[in-house]
């Protein structure tokens, strides 16, 4: 078995390594043959891969206890689907989920365009299979998943193993990797579409019409990626945040933000012309931000809670970054004359302005939260003193940021292109200004004094309100011309134009999502050691503590607390915290009880016994509208969903093409 | 109203001044914005830094230690963990040297908080010799990785 399994993925390998040389070779001799035969190689690296990965997985679930990946990271009494999860459990299992899914990809990529983009597709095939052989490299000769336990000159079976980290059990944990990972791998294609059309001197809009499908399914997976993180963070970990700043959650971080500046940025090349080698930097960044957020998590180069095993990895990972950003960054700077801008900034005032500022604070951001990764290395390297930066920092540099943010969020889609009028700016804002300052006002007569929170609230009025009087307007328009009723209306218009309308309700998300955010300023907290009987209050919550009941199964023990829950005299049933103790790690987890509401959390952590037996201490939050982050989710999906259909009348956006450039002032007429 | 955008256009087609003066705009803009984020960078991160020690190493530095923000990371000495309430105070140990930790922040102690792991502590350290944390981190060899336990020496082998 696990010679098979290596030899599947040593061959894939080899395989990898052809379609590399192949397709190259191919198309530099011009011999279609060869081109062909790399593409079928290919096939070959994902049918080989799958063998490995479905022999992991065979040995997972079977409990071939003789493999040290398989004792490490499942054991006996785990349920099927954590079996199936500890694929991805551990170092040398999630580099090969890494690989499977790049080869994936890239057969899926050859398949469909097959016969397209000929000029283009082998160079495409050879940046992904550059990548798909560097992990390969890492699975066969540094961190193989087949490796068997040995003892003197036996091969060992451990019997049993000691299972998946307890804190890794729990479902968003088994989606999350993968969700990530889809995430991480796809953001491949678009970059070696910008490559291969660097290489062949295309470096018109073509590369980005390919892959906008792309990037907007890999960024869909990201968010869903970071987002069950998120998830799983809040319900798992006990410690009631769902973002703490951690290495490991700012390296799933980075690249979503230089994807969703990517995203928005090339709206600008695809209506204007405009932004072209930007485009290639941000989609490069994020590629490269996609590999070293795999770095991050598995070199051991900053402290992090949850970060993989240490290892050597590490210099591989700085040998191929180095590597591919200085090819990368030789070839935009030797391709800059195909990259010309077509039209120039004309006004503060214009869309292209707020794209221009959207991707400054998008990428001021970025900078920020790698800044204050890094930090420790950073001052180690410079004066031998490894200082980090903490929570505060990253909150105070991101939440102005992401306030400015919601603000471009509003503008930006209705302010027209190249110069619009103050007065033009005036009917389209007035409605929402007012909607947003009337909600400071109600908040601030109720008691609230949150300055950064007011700020947030009127901001996310504010969006909210452009956003539905677009949806409106357009309907209204409709409905006159063919009488529908206003809701078929809007659903037509989202049809009609669905990459704008679902943009809309991808923004409406995020608004959700900043309500959610905002919610932060308001949270209330209590940790107090209690005794059976005793009722502790917490903001309008009386909790009764009741029994604690015990129990045990085979993977597991576990202590409940009962508690009674009463707001202002109605009673809202129990919570039960719990405790747990996995017997093949030794490790204690906590269960905490949530009760999930529109407007608050009520959040309950069994935080332990006392070390003196009698009491036990209980963690007790109210967390307001932190459920808006889950429901904003919905809409950020829903939403990209939407801009994934095919609009119904296909759009055409006529642009000027810089056909010649005469004398040296020459304008671009419009 | 229709006379102001006219003289705006007609500025913008005068070659060069119309670029010159949006490109001043801009950079003006841009300057702003990154200006203001850098002063809340750097502040943020005056505020916040905290410097890596080892035991050994704060030994060292004495009553200087007292002054700065500090994680030291340990391992916990076995049975020294004590709850009382919502305070917390244990034994950092690195070889022979020990520290007393007592924490009261408000995030509860990871579950991989127990004899024998290893921690970081962040916070003060007080005149008493006391280290003062206001946030505990501990692991346990690697988080996500747990040692395999077989019996008779294992080591591995591809």
């Amino acid at each position: 078995m696990e010679n098979l399994g290596t030899l599947a993925i040593l061959l894939a390998f080899c395989f990898a390594c052809y379609a590399v040389i192949g397709s190259v070779a191919g198309k530099l001799g011009r011999r279609p043959f060869l081109i062909l035969s790399a593409e079928r190689a290919v096939y070959c690296v994902w049918a080989l891969l799958t063998v490995a990965a479905s022999l992991l997985v065979y040995s997972l679930i079977a409990g071939d206890f003789r493999l040290a990946y398989v004792a490490e990271h499942s054991n006996k009494s785990m349920d099927t689907p954590y079996k199936f999860a500890s694929w991805w459990g551990g170092q040398e299992g999630s580099l090969l989920l890494w690989a499977w899914l790049l080869s994936t990809y890239t057969s899926v990529l050859v398949f469909q365009n097959r016969r397209k983009f000929r000029e283009m597709m082998p160079y495409v095939t050879a940046v992904l299979m550059t990548t798909e052989t560097f992990f390969l490299i890492l699975i066969s000769f540094v961190e193989a998943p087949f490796k068997v336990l040995m003892a003197g000159k036996g091969i060992v079976d451990a019997g049993d193993g000691q299972g998946l980290n307890p804190l890794l059990q729990y479902w968003t944990m088994v989606i999350h990797p993968p969700m990530l990972y889809l995430g991480y791998v796809g953001f491949a294609v678009p970059f070696a579409f910008a490559i291969g059309s660097l290489i062949t001197k295309q470096p018109g809009d073509s590369w980005i019409h390919t892959t906008r499908r792309w990037t907007l399914v890999t960024w869909m997976f990201q968010t869903t990626g970071v987002l069950l993180g998120a998830g799983w963070a809040y319900a798992v970990l006990g410690w009631g945040g769902y973002w703490g700043w951690d290495p490991v959650e700012n390296a799933s971080l980075l690249p979503w933000i230089t994807a969703t500046a990517f995203l928005h940025s090339v709206m600008m090349q695809e209506k204007k012309g405009m932004m072209k080698v930007w485009n290639m930097v941000l989609v490069s960044c994020t590629f490269f931000l996609c590999i070293f957020g795999t770095f991050l998590t598995r070199s051991g180069v900053v402290q992090s809670v949850h970060a993989f095993a240490q290892s050597s990895l590490g210099r591989y990972f700085i040998v191929f970054l180095a590597v591919g950003i200085a090819a990368t960054l030789y070839l935009i700077l030797n391709r800059l004359d195909y990259l010309k801008s077509e039209a120039q900034l004309e006004s503060v005032l214009s869309r292209e302005s707020s794209f221009l500022f959207n991707n400054l604070i998008l990428l001021a951001s970025c900078f920020a939260v790698l800044w204050g990764t890094l930090f420790p290395v950073i001052t180690e390297a410079i004066n031998g003193e490894k200082i980090s930066v903490d929570a505060p920092f990253f909150n105070r540099v991101n939440i102005p940021i992401g306030l400015f943010l919601m603000l471009l969020t509003g503008v930006g889609p209705l302010i027209a292109w190249r110069k619009s009028s103050v007065e033009s700016l005036k009917r389209a804002f007035f409605w929402p200004s007012v909607a947003g300052l009337a909600v400071v006002v109600g908040l601030v007569i109720m008691g609230v004094r949150h300055f950064y929170a007011l700020v947030s609230f009127a901001l996310c009025t504010f969006v909210a309100v452009t956003v539905v009087i677009e949806f409106f307007k357009g309907a209204i328009a409709i409905r006159g011309k063919e009488g529908q009723n206003i809701f078929a209306a809007m659903m037509e218009l989202t049809h009609r134009n669905t990459r704008r309308y679902g943009g809309y309700l991808v923004h409406m998300g995020v608004v959700f999502m900043f309500i959610g955010f905002t919610g932060k300023a308001f949270d209330i907290d209590k940790t107090v050691e209690v005794t059976k009987g005793q009722i502790v209050r917490l903001g309008a919550y009386q909790l009764a503590i009741g029994d604690i009941e015990s129990g045990k199964n085979e993977n597991y023990s576990w202590d409940i607390l009962n508690v009674g829950v009463t707001k202002g005299g109605t009673d809202l049933g129990t919570l039960r915290p719990e405790r747990r103790l996995y017997f093949a790690s030794r490790q204690p987890t906590s269960n905490v009880a949530i009760r999930r509401r529109l407007n608050e959390d009520l959040y309950l952590n069994f935080a332990g016994a006392s070390n003196d037996g009698e009491g036990t201490v209980l963690q007790s939050y109210v967390f307001p509208l932190v459920s808006w982050i889950w429901i904003g989710y919905w809409g950020v999906l829903i939403g990209t969903i939407i801009c994934l259909i095919p609009s119904k009348s296909r759009l055409v956006y006529p642009r000027t093409e810089v056909l010649t450039v005469t004398g040296k002032h020459a304008q671009v007429e419009k | 109203m229709i006379c102001k955008r006219l003289r705006c256009e007609e500025y913008t087609s005068v070659e060069g001044i119309g670029p010159m003066k949006n490109y001043l705009k801009f950079g003006l803009l841009i300057a702003a914005v990154l200006g203001t984020l850098a002063w809340l960078a750097v502040g943020g991160i005056s505020e916040t830094k905290t410097y890596y020690k080892t035991v050994a190493e704060l030994k060292q530095l004495g009553s200087q230690a007292q002054e700065k923000r500090l994680r030291v990371g340990g391992d916990i000495a076995p049975n020294s963990i004590k709850r009382e309430g919502a305070n917390v105070s244990f034994t950092l140990a690195q070889d022979k040297l020990r520290m007393e930790v007592v924490y009261n922040g408000i995030d509860p102690l990871p579950d991989t908080f127990r004899d024998g792991a290893q921690a970081l502590a962040d916070g003060k350290l007080g005149t008493d010799g006391v280290f003062h944390a206001t946030k505990i981190q501990a692991k346990c060899a690697s988080k996500y990785e747990a040692k395999p336990t077989v019996k008779g020496n294992p080591s591995v082998r591809s």
